[in-house]
């Protein structure tokens, strides 16, 4: 790995202390070049990285390009004229599907440098254990008076700078949560690691016979695993959540008044400037249209599969996307005020209510601390009243109890489940973006899909080609190559016959495209236009001289995967419903194609989210699966949601999990693996629970040793993570 | 028993030793890709003759 790649601080690079020169050859070299990010959620073999970085670094202008498939993205250091657009389109052509990512929103310098803090505060704790534990075997095979003191002294000089430092996690969340007047995971773990090493500093300066630094020590390295994998997948999942976020246009054109025009942030734009709307480009601000026509593709915004027609006086809204023709429009509202952030904000407010779930981790922790701080105290009380006043005693008993029952395998419990079932999912293409997500998703009884861009890829596909006279399809061929209207594009794409020599071929933006052929007028677009009867599904229309009219239809075509998805689902007993704002006729097509027979067509965005609720209030459990801004709402109400890489980001940021590919079959499988990874974390409660309960007599009776609790610490922890492993 | 007098320290060197270890690759972002890494190995460019480091920052 070379500096370059390495953002973060200070030269780790031993050559570069040797060549200072180089180091700042290359950091200059950084800031000229443009870093580029890319998604890549396919990625998954030796062979894929040589074949990316190869191809990559063969583009003119690349430098190096790296992939790193654990995150399933390449950084590419480029020249600034390379675009990633162009990289995008290269790796598609390599069969690689590719997203953007903006560098600049992926803070990671900042989650690296926490994982990397808590990582060597579990490498110090792994050393610190090794060694102690050294001493404590010659300790308990017999060493004694002066030797043990000594391996006493030794193990106390490792032990206490090692919790000072690898407990400082724990210690500042117990803090936070005495001062919230809770009782948290981390109180009586602090309590324990504390107790622990105060009462054997104590033991070794009067020379007593045990001294519990290894369990200390241990505690505190078992509990840093199971915090460090926890941090994993939320770091994994928080990363990629902002990257996704960055996948949304920050930039415009801003038409100045001298009629130049410029680039600059969304933000900067102010109501009332004029910005322009390339053909291609996604409408960045809410507006009206002043000049020019064109069609629109708003089925992010409303689940319409069918463009719609724009033009001066038309208004539009952010996140809609231009077809046909460049557009000027006038900013209404812009950045904060725009539709889609006000969608954004109606998200929030839906999120902050659904984080009321309490979590299987939360609901052990709640029941547990009290238990064991109730168990120590009574071992206390216990054991003074029995001696007769021996507070050593009493205090050694009080302390071996708190740290036998300490959850060691408890705090190991769920990061560990999550951690496999979330690596499993990952590798089908599936990121979890909320810790909980899982458990909520073993508990839906209810699938709700989103049509357009959800069950379909939104990309149009002719469905009644054959049942055209050869000429036609030759002609409207040639007419349809000289657009780039998605219709026109996939009608080209699909065509199988040789183009029609057809002449004075132009586009009509807004309209469709009309030339000569034959010394007729041939013209191939929107019904009225051509003087046709409008159908009610996707269509475009082709017009021969005085011919009638014939209609070229088009279906949306079926995202990879939906069938099996729907059949999986269905097959585990769940219901299956699809509510689309599309027009009735496209989605009963769709749902009879996928045997959905609870269908709802031309529903609003709150009519969506209504329906989720009131089946939420019937009593079932709703996952909700969409990617347009009128399923935000309904995403947020859902009980857990699900949303494609290539939704919307107020849609991706209401869902709890995000399909990375574009197959969705994987999520018939999640559905699985959560329920699976749900039982596994109750099993674990279970397993820790066992050894406590043989524990925990034996340590209130006073016949724990340090030993006895070194053996049941890590026999439960090694369990845990076991039976955890077995959901790969 | 004089030997622990040695035998202790050198322990506690060996143990430090790998510690220091573990820091080093920690900085030098190691366990950035595990995946990745894992599979690099199993690939044939470079095999000839190592990567120089200019290689790769270009």
């Amino acid at each position: 790995m070379s500096a370059a790649l390495q953002p973060a601080g200070p030269s780790a690079c031993p050559a570069c202390a040797a060549a200072p020169a180089a180091e700042q050859l290359a950091r200059a070299g950084r800031q000229a070049g443009a870093r580029l990010m890319l998604s890549l959620p396919t990625v998954h073999c030796a062979g894929c990285i040589s074949a990316v970085e190869g191809d990559l670094a063969r583009h003119p202008g690349v430098n190096s390009a790296r992939v790193n498939l654990t995150l399933k993205r390449v950084t590419v250091d480029a020249e600034p004229e390379v675009t990633a657009g162009a990289l995008i389109e290269r790796l598609e052509r390599l069969g690689y599907e590719a997203h953007e990512l903006d560098p600049g929103t992926l803070s990671m310098t900042q989650t690296d440098r926490q994982g990397r803090e808590l990582l060597m505060r579990l490498g110090v704790a792994g050393f610190a254990m090794m060694n102690i534990m050294l001493l404590s075997v010659a300790v308990w095979s017999g060493a004694e008076a002066a030797t043990r003191d000594l391996f006493h002294f030794i193990s106390a000089a490792i032990a206490i700078p090692t919790v000072a430092f690898s407990g400082q996690p724990f210690f500042r969340n117990a803090l936070a949560a005495l001062r919230a007047g809770r009782l948290g995971m981390d109180v009586p773990i602090s309590l324990a690691i504390l107790l622990a090493t105060g009462i054997s500093l104590f033991e070794t300066f009067n020379s007593g016979a045990h001294a519990y630094f290894d369990a200390a020590v241990m505690l505190t390295f078992f509990l840093l695993a199971g915090r460090y994998l926890d941090y994993r997948t939320r770091a994994v999942a928080r990363s990629a959540a902002q990257e996704l976020a960055a996948l949304e246009v920050p930039r415009a054109r801003r038409i100045a008044p001298d009629g130049t025009e410029e680039e600059v942030p969304v933000s900067e734009l102010a109501a009332g400037a004029l910005v322009r709307v390339r053909p291609g480009g996604r409408v960045p601000v809410d507006g009206v249209v002043t000049e020019g026509t064109s069609e629109l593709d708003r089925s992010l915004l409303t689940g319409e599969s069918l463009p719609s027609w724009a033009g001066p006086q038309t208004a539009v809204s952010a996140g809609e996307v231009n077809l046909t023709g460049p557009l000027t429009v006038r900013v209404t509202a812009a950045g904060r005020e725009s539709s889609l952030h006000r969608m954004a904000d109606l998200v929030a407010v839906a999120e902050s209510a659904r984080n009321r779930y309490t979590s299987l981790a939360d609901r052990a922790a709640r029941a547990y601390a009290p238990v064991v701080h109730l168990l120590a105290l009574g071992a206390l009380v216990g054991w003074l009243w029995v001696s007769g006043g021996d507070l050593r005693l009493a205090v050694n008993i009080a302390a071996a109890t708190l740290i036998i029952t300490c959850p060691c395998a408890l705090g190991l419990a769920v990061p560990a489940v999550v951690t496999a079932a979330s690596g499993r999912l990952f590798r089908d293409g599936l990121l979890i973006k909320d810790g909980t997500a899982l458990e909520r998703l073993a508990e839906i009884d209810t699938v709700v899909f989103d049509k357009t861009g959800t069950l379909t890829l939104g990309v149009p596909e002719p469905v009644n080609l054959d049942t055209h006279p050869q000429p036609a399809r030759r002609v409207a061929l040639a007419l349809a190559r000289a657009s780039s209207h998605p219709l026109a594009a996939a009608l080209t794409q699909a065509e199988t016959v040789p183009p029609a020599d057809v002449t004075d071929i132009r586009e009509v933006p807004g309209y469709g495209v009309e030339g000569r052929w034959q010394g007729r007028r041939v013209r191939l677009g929107r019904a009225s236009w051509v003087g046709a009867a409008a159908e009610t599904v996707t269509a475009a229309y082709l017009r021969i001289g005085d011919e009638p009219a014939r209609a070229f239809t088009f279906s949306d075509r079926l995202r990879p995967g939906a069938e099996a998805a729907v059949q999986t689902l269905r097959a585990q007993g769940k219901a299956v419903r699809l509510i689309s704002g599309d027009v009735p006729a496209a989605v009963a097509e769709l749902a009879a194609r996928l045997g959905i027979d609870d269908w709802q067509a031309e529903v609003l965005p709150e009519g969506k989210a209504e329906a989720v609720q009131a089946l939420t209030e019937a009593g079932h459990r709703v996952l909700m699966v969409g990617d347009g801004l009128n399923d935000t709402a309904a995403l947020a109400a859902a009980h857990v949601s699900v949303s494609p890489a290539s939704a919307l980001d107020a849609a991706r940021v209401a869902s709890d999990i995000v399909l990375l590919g574009r197959d969705i079959a994987p999520l018939g499988r999640a559905a699985r693996v959560a329920r699976l990874s749900t039982r596994r974390i109750r099993e674990n409660f279970a397993i820790s629970l066992l050894y406590n309960a043989v524990a925990v007599p034996v340590a209130l009776l006073g016949y724990a040793s340090p030993l006895l609790a070194a053996l049941a610490m890590s026999a439960s922890s090694i369990t845990v993570s076991l039976n955890a492993l077995r959901l790969k | 028993m004089d030997i622990l007098v040695l035998l202790i320290p050198v322990s506690l060197f060996l143990g430090g030793l790998g510690l220091a270890g573990f820091f080093w690759t920690l900085r030098k972002g190691m366990y950035d890709d595990p995946e990745g890494d894992a599979r690099r190995i199993l690939r044939d460019d470079y095999d000839d003759r190592p990567r120089r480091e200019d290689d790769e920052s270009g």
